[in-house]
């Protein structure tokens, strides 16, 4: 019988000794990564862990600014066809050089039918090898947002691929898996050493890799833990060097614990209310549906106070927005992001002249387990709208039966949240949200949104190349919006972590985990 | 078990929709809709159990919604780790169990023996999930002795993994399976207690005790030996329960085992999973019911002639 250790070190046992090794990061998390095929997913997490093996042409910076990564530069060479630069002498883990057909095998595995990541992509026709460090993409039509796919596309061996019989990408309903679904080769900053699902990941630090590191890690070792008192605890007790996210309600416990420090800040993600626009509320079937009104929606937004849910609820820990798109994303306008102020009188004398005085009856539906203490906030909300004699009747449950509820176009009133991933650019709000739902855009508008002047601008946004008019574009879009409250933006949600001392890794508000930006000291 | 299997079936249905959880946040809506038809979620539900009953039968479980991996390899992959730890509790379940269980029967009014069954309440009445945390805050956040999730480091030895092998596996196990065997531990010194006392008032214990022989090979010989039959049957359906419950006690350790997997399907309405997992959760229990009833009949020879 074949008996080996697993290359698995999990460092518990030189832990308990005291003797842990200084450059080995171990961090958690609460879900795991789902699947190490990086065109088989379509998952933000499982994006960021696998960044640190594969590495797409283009990658964001400290400050999320696209930079260059495997492609050195690019052009435009027409409106339809981008040429890009390779990076020359780029090996993959496994000693293949990086070049031009590793580009097309990738972006072809990519558009296969099968890839549930294809949809990260759009309007790329084909991808043509001109020498082994040149390729273009040829275009569908003008295609303003290819470098922001692209931060996310990693590119894989060709060579690789061809060996292990992983052409295709793996698929859940044509029964495909392949042998990338649990091994990986890529030319990132660590190399993969195994994976266990629900285990642990454990990755070495690449030596050849062609950047500069700016971290001085040997390694890294990703264990998830689903409980979150007992990933607190886990890090509390010295087995983790980081948690990240880390739940609110254990910040000040952490906080106060000798030798830990939290970081937080506003996340991309924002946290607003979306609106039944049909004829009738499901509230109050038979009669006119009072959201219809502007004056009602606006009396909706006066009438929450956004400063008592940031300090009571967030615990001072998320920001006050008027727009529906973070500082950093493309569109984002200062001007905008003011919220109607919190008064109940204006918002009284609103409901009156829309006539409704008396109030009305609507549903509030919201999620317990997806946003940050998502279910305490509606209750809050309730609260507010009840003082002005409207009737809420407030419905909270897990986002698996929360979300398909919401897109069947079921609720009145229910909380979403939407963080411009991974594209991050504000198109994306104007595509998925505000954008008439037809069978291609207003993926996430279920309930009858419909402004002519939105969906010229969708159109006109979506293949303008001059940057400053593309951006005046979304934040028109985004202007009406808040004037005609068509959604009533609540707040960015904070993202969290905990470290030990000595450990030093930066935050991003994309709640990507970066750690070739990471250092351990003494 | 086909009954399971169709009521695992309908239920799924109301948990959720896995295409909302599958597909990317701003997916379009064909793009949803070609995935749902894809995973043939359009189709009426007895055709959909049929497709998935003729798959069963072939041994086929089907491919996870989230890790898109083979159900069967997953739940191959899982079961050694929940099967150490039941093996483990129940060991110490029986070794906590029974002692206890004649000291009480023995001293029914002692202090320590008191002290066992006040503290055996709270075996029976605190939540799995309150104990883990209990026991992790203490052994592993405050003494540091211990570690607070995990299995430690594995060793593979043909296609099961093991943390017996290890020092770190050895020590991962002792908070998970204490937490485990908690309610075991309870019922056996509760079944031991019961049993030894009534027996100790039967008549060849008295005769025993007439003719002199020892304390202690009364106790134990003559009475603990008659008292542990119903504690081997109980212990048997225990072990079942302690598979299919492990589900809380794994989540709050970390333990990767099949509790875990099943707990994660759920939150991500992982269907195929949930169903596989269901499925052999009533395997076990038919087959831990069959072997109970042929140890009856084995250990019972009434029961023999009658069926003869």
């Amino acid at each position: 019988m074949k008996l080996h250790r697993t290359a698995m070190s999990l460092g518990l046992a030189t832990l308990l000794c005291g003797t842990a090794s200084a450059e080995t990061l171990r961090w958690s998390s609460q879900g795991d990564v789902v699947t190490l095929d990086p065109y088989a997913h379509t998952e933000s997490f499982t994006a960021s862990v696998l960044h640190h093996v594969y590495e797409p042409l283009v990658r964001r910076s400290r400050s999320l600014e696209i930079e260059p990564a495997l492609a050195t530069s690019w052009e435009i060479e027409e409106p339809t066809r981008w040429r890009f630069k390779l990076r020359e002498g780029v090996t993959f883990h496994n000693g293949n050089s990086f070049t031009a057909d590793d580009v097309v095998a990738s972006l072809e595995r990519l558009m296969h039918p099968d890839a549930r990541a294809r949809g990260n992509i759009s309007g790329i026709a084909r991808v043509e090898k001109i020498d082994d460090l040149t390729v273009d993409f040829h275009l569908e039509g003008p295609h303003p947002l290819l470098l922001n796919e692209l931060s996310g596309v990693y590119i894989m061996d060709r060579e690789w691929m061809e060996e292990h019989d992983a052409l295709a990408p793996g698929n859940v309903s044509t029964g495909t898996t392949s042998y990338a679904s649990t091994n990986a080769n890529g030319t990132g900053p660590f190399v993969l050493d195994s994976y266990r699902p629900d285990m642990g990941t454990v990755m070495s630090v690449n030596e050849e890799w062609w950047d500069t590191p700016e971290h001085n890690l040997t390694g890294i070792e990703f264990r998830p833990i689903t409980s979150d008192a007992t990933r607190v605890a886990a890090l509390l007790s010295g087995e983790l060097d980081m948690i990240a996210p880390i739940p609110l309600q254990d910040i000040q416990r952490v906080e106060s614990a000798d030798g830990f420090t939290v970081e937080q800040e506003p996340a991309l993600r924002l946290i607003y209310l979306g609106f039944n626009f049909n004829e009738h509320l499901h509230a109050m079937p038979g009669e006119p549906n009072p959201l219809l009104d502007e004056r009602v929606r606006k009396a909706l937004w006066h009438g929450i106070d956004h400063d008592a849910l940031r300090e009571r609820i967030m615990r001072g820990n998320s920001r006050t927005v008027g727009i529906m798109v973070a500082p950093q994303v493309p569109g984002y306008e200062e001007s905008i992001d003011q919220p109607y102020p919190y008064d109940p009188e204006q918002a009284s004398a609103l409901l009156a002249e829309a006539g409704y005085g008396e109030g009305f009856t609507v549903k509030l539906d919201c999620s317990n387990d997806r946003y940050i203490n998502d279910e305490q906030i509606c209750v809050a909300v309730k609260a507010f709208w009840e003082r002005l004699g409207i009737t809420v009747d407030l419905t909270t449950e897990s986002r698996s039966t929360f979300f398909p509820k919401v897109d069947r176009g079921e609720t009145d009133i229910y909380m979403s949240g939407w963080a411009t991933l991974p594209a991050m650019d504000g198109f994306s709000v104007l595509h998925a949200l505000l954008a008439t739902r037809d069978g291609s855009r207003g993926g996430n508008n279920p309930n009858g949104l419909s402004d002519p002047r939105i969906d010229e601008l969708d159109v006109s946004a979506a293949t303008e190349l001059d940057e400053e008019a593309r951006r005046a574009m979304l934040a028109e879009a985004f202007r009406i919006t808040r004037d005609k409250a068509y959604y009533l933006p609540l707040h960015q949600q904070p993202v969290a972590m905990a470290v030990r001392e000595g450990v030093s890794v930066p935050q991003f508000a994309d709640e990507y985990v970066r750690l070739w930006f990471a250092t351990i000291g003494e | 078990m086909l009954a399971v299997t169709a009521i695992a079936f309908a239920m799924f249905r109301f948990v959720g929709d896995p295409v909302q959880l599958m597909a990317r946040e701003d997916a379009s809506i064909a793009e949803r809709e070609a995935l749902r038809a894809s995973l043939g979620l359009n189709d009426a539900i007895v055709i959909q159990y049929g497709r998935f009953l003729g798959r069963v039968v072939q041994g086929d479980l089907g491919i996870s919604y989230r890790n898109q991996r083979e159900v069967l390899a997953l739940i191959a992959e899982r079961a050694p780790a929940t099967l150490e730890l039941v093996l483990a509790a129940t060991i110490l379940a029986l070794a906590l169990g029974i002692p206890a269980g004649v000291l009480c029967a023995l001293r029914p009014n002692g202090v320590l023996s008191r002290l066992v069954q006040a503290v055996s309440l709270v075996g029976i009445s605190v939540p799995t999930f309150v104990t883990g945390t209990f026991l992790i805050l203490v052994f592993a956040v405050n003494l540091q002795l211990l570690p607070s999730f995990g299995r430690g480091q594995i060793v593979d030895i043909g296609g099961w993994s093991t943390g017996f092998l290890t020092p770190s596996g050895r020590r991962a196990l002792i908070l998970p399976a204490l937490t485990l065997a908690l309610y075991s531990t309870t019922l056996i010194m509760r079944l031991v207690r019961s049993e030894m006392i009534d027996i100790m008032s039967t008549d060849y214990i008295r005769y025993a005790r007439a003719r002199g022989l020892p304390a202690r090979r009364i106790h134990f010989r003559l009475a603990l030996k008659n008292a542990l039959m119903p504690v081997i049957t109980v212990t048997g359906l225990q072990v079942g329960s302690l598979i299919a419950f492990a589900i809380v006690t794994e989540t709050v350790f970390q333990w990767p085992g099949l509790g875990l997997l099943f707990m994660q399907a759920v939150i991500f309405v992982d269907i195929p999973v949930m169903t596989a997992y269901l499925l052999l959760v009533a395997l076990v229990f038919v087959a831990i019911n069959t072997v109970v009833d042929i140890l009856y009949a084995v250990i019972d020879p009434r029961l023999r002639e009658r069926a003869g």
